[in-house]
This record gives C-alpha cells, structure tokens and sequence, in this order.
C-alpha cells in the first residue's frame, strides 16, 4: 500500500512515527541532562499529537483521555519532576561521556532494522492504516532498552526506562486503538509512582557515592575504599526497590 | 527547428544561464549576510567584479609547479561545469540531464575535490598539505551521507536520474514523507559541509588555523582562482538547486512553452533568495566548530539520511 493513497490524517500519523523514533535515537546520543529531559518530554508531546491524530481517523473517543493522560504525566509532570531532581542534585550541567557515539546510533538502526522484520508478519495480517507504525513502537522500545543498559547515568537509565513505556503505550495505540482505559489508568499511574521513587533512589545514590554513575551499584566497597561502606546497604536496598 | 534541437538550445541556455547566475547568488549571500550583521553591504554584482579583476591579473606561478598544478583549475570548472548542465533548473527532462544521474554528480564533485587536494600538495607547501588533508577528511564523512539522502529519494522516485525524480515528486502532490523531511535536513547538512560554510568551514576567512578549503588553494592567483572560486560559487548553486529539485520542485517548467519557463525562472529565483536567506540565519547564528567537532556534525547528517532511509522501508512501502 503506497503512502500517498493514504489520507491526509493517516499520513501524518506516520509523519509523527518517524518523528518519535527521531527523538528515540537523539535521546540516544545525547550526553547532557537538562537537553535530555526536554527530548524525552518532547517524544511525549509528538506521541499525544499522534495519539490525537488516531483518535480522529479511527474515532475511538477514549484515546482523546489517552492523549491527554500523556501529555499530563510525559510531558509535564514526569520531566517536571526529573528537571527538579537535576537542579536540586546540581546534575543539570553534567554531561556524561558515552564510549562510541557513532557505534550506538549505528546498533540503534540496527534495533530498527530488527523491528521491523519482528513487526512484518503482524503489519501483514492486519488491515489498520497505521499497521506500519507497529514496527516503529517496537523499535522505541528497544532502544529504550540500549539506552538502559548503555548509558551509565542513572538519569539515562531512568529516562531509558520511561521512553521503553512510551514505546509499549505508542504500540498499543496504533495496533489495537489504545489498551482498556482503566490498564491504561493503572500503567499511567505505575509510572508516576515509578518518576518518584527513582526520584529517592537517585538521592541515596548521590548521597552514597557522590555521583550519579550506576556503575558504582556494581562494585564491592571494601575492594575500594572504606569510607561508603556505612551506607551502601541503603543506596542499594533502594536500588533493588526500583 | 525541430523540437530536438529546442531541447538542445534550451539546456546549453539553461547551463549558460546556471553559470552566470551562480556569482550573483554569491553576491546575494554576502549582501544580506552584511544586512544581518550590521555591516555596508557591498553591490550584488561584486563577485562578477573580483572574478574580472582575478582574470585581467598576471599569472605567478610557483617555481615547482608541475603541469598537474596547471590542469587543475580547468579540471575542477569543467567537472563543475558538467554538473551544472545535468541538474533541472528552469525545466525539466531536457536531454543533458541524460549525461549524469545523482550518482554521477555525486562523482563530479569527487574528481573536482581530488584534483584540487593534489594541486595542494603539488606545491609542497605545509598549508596545502593541512587543507588537503582536512578536506579529504570532511568529504570522506559527507560523501556517504549525501548518497544516503539521495537513494532516499531515488527510492520514493524509483529513479536516480534528477529530472525523473523532480517530476515524480512534482505529481504527487501533497504527500507527507517521513522519509523526505529526514533526508531534506541530512542534505541540508550535507550541503553546508561540501560548499565549506559555517559551521564547518568559513569560506571568508584566510587564518591559517580554521582554514579547509581555503588553505587548498592558497598558492592560485590570476585566472586560475577566478576559475576555482567560480567553480565554488557554481557548487553551492548546485546544491541550493539540488535541494529545490528535490523537496520543493513546485513552478518548474514541465514543458518548453514560454510562459512555463518564464515562471520556472521566476519560481527558481524566488526559491533560491529565500534559501540563501536560510543559509545566511544558519550562518550568522551559528559559531564556527572546532575540526575534531565535524565528524559529530557529519555522524549526525548520516544518520539522519539513514533513518531517512528507513522509514521509507518501514513506514512507506510496507504491507
């Protein structure tokens, strides 16, 4: 099916697909907090236009309360909260260095590459307009994933995290019209929960090892110095609750 | 005369036209440059005036130059020259855009830029051998995104001849692809990389330090830099075309009637103001990068024309 027999409306959903995997990838390669944040909050805003768009072609009304619990929770209240914590923990100007820049992006098109051959049975058993756009909520997802278990920061990790529920609820939008209101409800507040007690996590963690680098989680203390060893059992009792 | 031979006047018209236009978009460039910047703008037609003034100088040669160092200027316009006359700038499928598709402009460019880094080096001096070497590391990172972008397109058109692509593009009316507005923004990076502008290189600067493309052609006087700078001024021409054929072909001329090449000019002209416009904002709100920085501006290019790409597979074709 060629795009252009599409209608407008369809095409724009597409449009604002590609545009949320964009924003997938840059939140990839982007190594400062504060411009992090802002990405994810506009993978959020483009998501709920999206969201909307669908809404109008399909005519399910319920997915208008979607688009507005996402623009809520992912594009004001989530990022608000992050951007406090940055402040608050004076991370807003740190950068963090990733090892190969280039390499990542290239396995990120390579995450996209494998989507879509995961997604080409289901886009040719369905018959939606937007069945193409199921290969691309899965692609977010994974590299909502790479960014998890590449990035060292635990504000890359959190934000990682986040953009893996944005890419599950963008599935479930476009490939059955959105999930029952009421799990969506439910996930929607998991995730607030979730952007509070990282909120915590991060404050033992800064308070533990004075920085924010999770890879510090994964060394013995005594190997290193003794001076955390009073409080590691705290930062990571608390890592384990997130 | 026969429709045959219209077509032939029309394209070495159209080549013609191409050429002489390409100092006054320089010149335009400049002048609104200097608006924005709050300077004394100098006259559109200055650059017309320094390529004169470059032609009437005497020759000096370096003691050492080979017949290589000669060659090249003319190389380098000839090779421009023939790119010039394969991209659509008033009309559409007249017979010289048959000499090259994308991948063969592409090629042009190459040549153009090989001879002149062993020019640079013809000579021996440090500066030429620095400039070469930078230059040849810009394009080695921009060549890949660039064809990137235009397979992008050559698979939405199903063609890599330009006059076959601006006329899909042309018919189809409004259509949103995601695969066009990733490849447009990969191109426009491109085209700032290739032409030697800010933020990669500052083609009005001569400090040694930040010099790419300048530094190449340090030792050129008389008629052979008039050559090479038109030759530069002809390639940025290109490229703003390249561009408009591409994305925004609307109002170019689709047959040889007089009305329709007359607003194929006119539409052209149009365009290609308010894209050195563009370029002028970019310019003047963006700071030159440092070198080591460019391979991250050009990473970021490619892989803006590989989601390009991408999306057309995943977004456009499927099902």
């Amino acid at each position: 099916m060629a795009l252009s027999s599409l209608s407008l409306y369809s095409q724009a959903i597409i449009l604002f697909a590609a545009l949320v995997l964009f924003t997938s990838f840059v939140m990839l390669a982007q190594t400062r907090m504060v411009p992090l944040i802002f990405t994810f909050a506009w993978q959020g805003l483009l998501m709920a236009v999206a969201t909307v768009l669908v809404a109008i072609v399909s005519g399910h009304k319920h997915l208008y309360i979607s688009a507005a619990l996402t623009i809520v929770l992912k594009v004001g209240l989530i990022p608000w909260l992050l951007y406090r914590l940055s402040v608050r923990l004076d991370m807003n100007y740190e950068t963090e260095a990733i090892k190969h820049p280039s390499l990542l992006l290239l396995g990120g098109a390579g995450l996209v590459i494998f989507s879509y051959f995961i997604a080409l049975p289901i886009v040719h058993l369905s018959g939606l307009a937007t069945r193409n756009t199921i290969a691309v909520s899965i692609a977010v997802e994974l590299l909502g994933m790479l960014m998890m278990s590449v990035r060292g920061t635990a504000m890359a990790q959190v934000i990682g995290f986040m953009s893996m529920e944005n890419g599950l609820f963008f599935a479930a939008v476009v490939s059955t019209y959105g999930m029952p209101l009421i799990v969506e409800l439910g996930v929607a507040f998991d995730v607030m929960v979730a952007s509070i007690l990282f909120g915590v996590f991060f404050f033992h963690l800064r308070d533990s090892f004075d920085s924010l680098d999770v890879g510090h989680l994964n060394l013995l203390s005594e190997a290193n110095e003794p001076a955390p060893l009073a409080e590691t059992p705290a930062a990571s009792t608390q890592g384990e609750h997130a | 005369m026969n429709s045959q031979s219209i077509a032939w006047t029309l394209a070495a018209a159209q080549t013609l036209l191409f050429i002489l236009a390409a100092p006054l978009l320089a010149g335009w460039v400049k002048r609104v440059k200097c608006h924005l910047q709050n300077r004394a703008a100098p006259a559109v037609w200055q650059p017309y005036r320094d390529l004169a003034k470059l032609i009437k100088k005497n020759l000096v040669l370096a003691e050492n130059a080979s017949w290589l160092f000669r060659a090249v200027p003319y190389i380098v316009f000839g090779a421009t020259l023939l790119a010039a006359a394969a991209v659509p700038l008033i009309a559409v499928h007249l017979p010289t855009s048959a000499i090259a598709d994308v991948i063969v402009l592409v090629g042009f460019f190459a040549l153009a830029r090989f001879f002149t880094a062993l020019a640079a080096l013809d000579i021996g001096t440090a500066f030429g051998g620095m400039g070469a070497s930078r230059e040849m590391t810009v394009a080695a990172l921009a060549e890949p995104a660039m064809l990137m972008a235009v397979f992008t397109l050559a698979m939405t058109a199903h063609s890599t001849n330009l006059s076959v692509a601006t006329e899909t593009v042309l018919q189809a009316g409004l259509v949103l692809r995601p695969s066009f507005l990733f490849a447009l923004l990969a191109l426009l990076m491109v085209a700032v990389a290739e032409c030697g502008r800010i933020p990669v290189d500052n083609p009005a600067t001569h400090l040694e330090l930040t010099m790419l493309h300048e530094a190449m052609i340090l030792e050129y006087n008389g008629r052979h830099l008039a050559l090479i700078e038109w030759a530069a001024q002809i390639k940025l021409m290109i490229y703003a075309v390249l561009i408009i054929d591409f994305f925004f072909p609307w109002g170019i001329a689709s047959e040889f009637s007089a009305s329709a090449l007359s607003v194929g000019v006119l539409a052209v002209t149009a365009k290609l103001m308010l894209l050195a416009m563009l370029l002028v904002v970019w310019e003047t709100v963006l700071a030159k990068m440092r070198l080591f920085r460019v391979p991250q501006f050009l990473g970021f290019a490619f892989l803006l024309a590989l989601l390009g790409m991408l999306t057309n597979v995943v977004l456009e074709t499927g099902g």
